[in-house]
């Protein structure tokens, strides 16, 4: 419907009129000129953030991580490595991360003692090669999977936010020139990780990672960048962010520091994932130098997706997994006509087929995962276990309401936030990188 | 973690796969159309595949040596034979699911010998043909309800009653009866007898005409004072609950990711006839990360294809779970249970997919989809799957979880 000249004085009025400010100051008309002409208002300067990403003379060559040797055998036990690291998270999910989330969710920050005790854990340690600082020898997806299952499962908005800064450092890993590694990675392996995340997602529906609006322009020093992003992780506090534009019909990454002039930023909350601090980001004639642009000829922008949609199916499979483990206890503890409610097959059988999607979806993320630490082909398997995840994940949301009642709909149970959370798995792009 | 499938099984998936495709495919539709005739295009293929089976280290194709592997006593991982067991016979059911069930020796019976039989049984009935007979006209899934008696007279058991659903009732060499020793001592008192064919008292009453698997006879017979032997009782006579009733039951946990390979190995056929039908239109069947633009017939396809996917791998999980000896109950049945309901669903869109193409009888995507519904209901229903495995989730009993 379009808005009619009553419905737009209607609208006007609603927006301002709370706002006591605007008469004592005698704002109200130039505000209402300014607020509804011009996407620019309400957006600050994202801030250089007091680190410096100095430009390093004598870089090492480009490192990539080599992939594993393929295994002859069909086999779904965990390494010793991986145990190790699945034990230590799921202990810090459980004990950090699950009670913090409820406040997280409401506050939208990250509380300063997860991210304290998240840097101690050092988890972009194990993206980085040991010649930047880092532990890794391997590409490894399968552990990033199984580190964001685990996290997931203590809280799905904190586990983004924490991975966020893992992600980039992958992907600078993944992708990066010998410069831009050695410029970018060090800064991740010390006491206090930069915050950083990587921008995709636009405001736009149908919204195909592919073909996105925001543009790069080359210049005779570099680029400059315009557009809008949405749904940026912890965008508000970011130092660095990987910024999805497309240059010359393609679409490429380009890392762009806080304080780079043009950048602007405002809080963009969303239905859930709250405690990742979702931003808005303005790109209004951001010039970065040419060496700002990611990667050289092996860049490769569908596998780059690729490596983002498998780390959300981990973190979709973590929370589906807390949803599961949460309806059990409550199924057989609620008490309705004189029986546990689980005693009867419509509830029993939605458990039952909760257990069976988590599975299927874990089945499909896992098999992608392996195929690509293989150096195997994992387009295929990587788009089917995300179509998986996209379905199946909200259905557990769903579900996970529903078998709780009203009970589910109150904030006094997890399952109304997890519910909020879920819908962010077919929803968004960005963000993420195994 | 790896979850490709061992370069040791590509010759038994190429050789299941080319006996699907030269063996069952060109003779699918006859035996569809000719219900109760007995495909003797099998007697010479079985032949073959016993050599093939006598060959082969662990095993061949057909279900019919499936056991379960002891605890892995640190040996490492195994890829065995109930591995090869799904594999071999998903492969098998992509050219036909009723033929499959009818190739000679590799029936279910088959396994459930296996699984319970003693040493000197084994030797002596391992290489008959044996049917399954569970199921009566009063107890189908409540298989702890069947009121067939088996009475011990001298040196003989004494069998009276009545079984239906018998897959191969009529062709295999024996079948294996379940039977309870008391009827008043509930499940601990049933037990399985081998009635080898021809044994007076046991009669064929009639064949069932089906919806799908029509290759596949399907029996209802009848024992009316039917004497066998008590060496034929297979594991052990005494009634106790672990040994007994439960010991059967066990079975299950290796024939049900068998059966929800059968469905993969349909669906899969669907899948692939119905891509290669729609790629002929042009249409964009490329696999993207947003599928909203592309046409929803695309997206369709990619989401069953992913289905499948997860229902194979589920499969393989409960198999190679079997194969070194981890409890997989609960696994077995979520396998079953996903493999069945997609595969039927599967079967069916595909049909739905090729419009009146896919309805007619003159492509096999409907037989496909008569075919697969059995599949989600034969050695356990998609309901009793769910149940089981709610009652593991929940730590249920029966009787509270009913």
């Amino acid at each position: 419907m379009t808005r009619d000249p009553m419905g737009f004085a209607l609208s006007m009025m609603n927006r301002l009129a709370a706002n006591p400010l605007l008469d004592r100051f005698g704002l109200r008309a130039p505000l209402e000129r300014t607020a509804y002409h011009g996407t620019r208002t309400g957006f600050r300067a994202l801030a250089f953030a007091g680190r410096e990403f100095r430009r390093v003379n004598d870089w090492l060559p480009r490192k990539r991580l080599p992939k594993r040797d393929p295994t002859e055998l069909f086999d779904l036990s965990l390494t010793d490595d991986q145990r190790m690291i699945t034990d230590l998270l799921g202990r810090f999910a459980r004990d950090e991360l699950r009670p913090a989330a409820a406040r997280a969710d409401e506050t939208g920050q990250i509380p300063d003692d997860i991210r304290t005790a998240s840097a101690e854990l050092g988890l972009a340690l194990y993206a980085i090669p040991e010649a930047f600082g880092g532990v890794a020898e391997h590409q490894s997806p399968v552990t990033s999977v199984l580190i964001a299952e685990q996290l997931a499962w203590g809280d799905m908005g904190l586990a983004t936010a924490l991975l966020a800064p893992f992600s980039v450092a992958q992907a600078i890993t993944r992708w990066g020139t010998g410069e831009q590694q050695s410029r970018y990675l060090p800064a991740f392996c010390g006491d206090e990780p930069p915050v950083a995340a990587i921008a995709i997602d636009e405001p736009i529906p149908l919204f195909d990672p592919f073909t996105v609006q925001t543009s790069a322009r080359k210049t005779n020093t570099g680029y400059t960048l315009n557009g809008l992003k949405n749904a940026v992780v912890q965008g508000e506090n970011a130092e660095l962010l990987l910024v999805g534009a497309e240059l010359e019909a393609q679409p490429r990454l380009f890392i762009v520091e806080a304080g780079t002039p043009g950048l602007g930023v405002k809080p963009d909350p969303t239905m859930g994932l709250k405690a990742a601090g979702p931003a808005r980001l303005l790109l209004d004639n951001v010039e970065v130098p040419a060496d700002a642009l990611l990667g050289e000829e092996d860049f490769d922008y569908q596998a780059f997706l690729d490596c983002g949609s498998l780390l959300r199916c981990g973190l979709a499979i973590g929370a589906t997994q807390a949803v599961l483990d949460y309806v059990i206890p409550y199924c057989n503890d609620r008490v309705a006509f004189g029986e546990p409610i689980s005693h009867r097959q419509s509830v029993a059988f939605m458990i039952s087929d909760l257990a069976i999607e988590t599975d299927s979806m874990r089945m499909l993320t896992w098999r992608a995962a392996s195929r690509l630490e293989q150096g195997l082909p994992a387009h295929r398997e990587t788009a089917l276990a995300r179509l998986l995840c996209n379905e199946k994940a909200m259905a557990a949301g769903t579900n996970g309401v529903q078998l709780l009642g009203g009970h589910g709909f109150v904030k006094e149970h997890p399952v109304e936030r997890w519910y909020r959370d879920l819908r962010s798995v077919a929803t968004l792009t960005g963000g993420l990188h195994v | 973690m790896n979850l490709e499938i061992p370069r040791k099984f590509t010759p038994l998936i190429n050789q299941a796969r080319q006996v699907a495709r030269e063996v069952f495919r060109p003779i699918s539709r006859k035996y569809d159309l000719a219900e109760h005739e007995y495909p003797r295009e099998l007697d010479m293929f079985a032949s073959i595949m016993d050599g093939m089976n006598d060959g082969a280290a662990d095993g061949g194709t057909g279900a019919g040596k499936l056991a379960r592997s002891d605890t892995n006593g640190g040996a490492g991982n195994r890829n065995g034979i109930n591995m090869k067991t799904v594999l071999g016979l998903t492969e098998l059911c992509w050219g036909d699911v009723g033929l499959a069930l009818s190739i000679p020796r590799q029936g279910l019976g088959n396994s459930a010998i296996a699984a319970v039989a003693n040493d000197e049984q084994l030797a002596r009935l391992g290489n008959t043909w044996a049917a399954m007979a569970i199921t009566e006209p009063g107890a189908g899934s409540d298989s702890a309800a069947i009121r067939t008696t088996a009475t011990e007279d001298g040196d003989h058991y004494v069998i009276n009653g009545e079984k239906i659903y018998v897959t191969a009732g009529e062709r295999a060499d024996a079948v294996v009866v379940w039977a309870t020793l008391d009827r008043n001592k509930g499940r601990a008192a049933i037990k399985s007898f081998v009635v080898e064919k021809g044994t007076p008292g046991m009669t064929v009453e009639r064949l069932e005409k089906k919806l799908g698997i029509r290759a596949s006879d399907t029996a209802a017979i009848r024992f009316d004072n039917c004497r066998v032997p008590l060496e034929n009782l297979l594991g052990d006579p005494d009634i106790s609950v672990e040994k007994g009733f439960a010991g059967a039951m066990q079975t299950f946990d290796n024939t049900r990711p068998v059966v929800a390979g059968m469905a993969i190995g349909v669906a899969s056929a669907a899948l692939q006839k119905t891509r290669e039908l729609i790629a002929l239109t042009g249409i964009d069947l490329e696999y993207h990360h947003q599928t909203w633009t592309q046409p929803a017939a695309t997206r369709e396809l990619q989401l069953m294809e992913a289905e499948l996917e997860a229902a194979r791998l589920l499969t393989l999980r409960a198999a190679w779970m079997a194969d070194n000896g981890l409890p997989n109950s609960k696994e077995a049945s979520i396998a079953k249970a996903k493999a069945g309901r997609v595969g039927n669903a599967i079967t069916l869109r595909c049909v739905e997919l090729c419009g009146s193409l896919g309805y007619g009888e003159t492509e096999l995507l409907e037989k496909w989809a008569r075919d697969s519904k059995i599949l989600d209901i034969f050695e356990g229903t998609q309901q009793i799957q769910l149940l089981i495995i709610a009652r593991r989730l929940l730590g249920k009993s029966s009787a509270e979880l009913k």
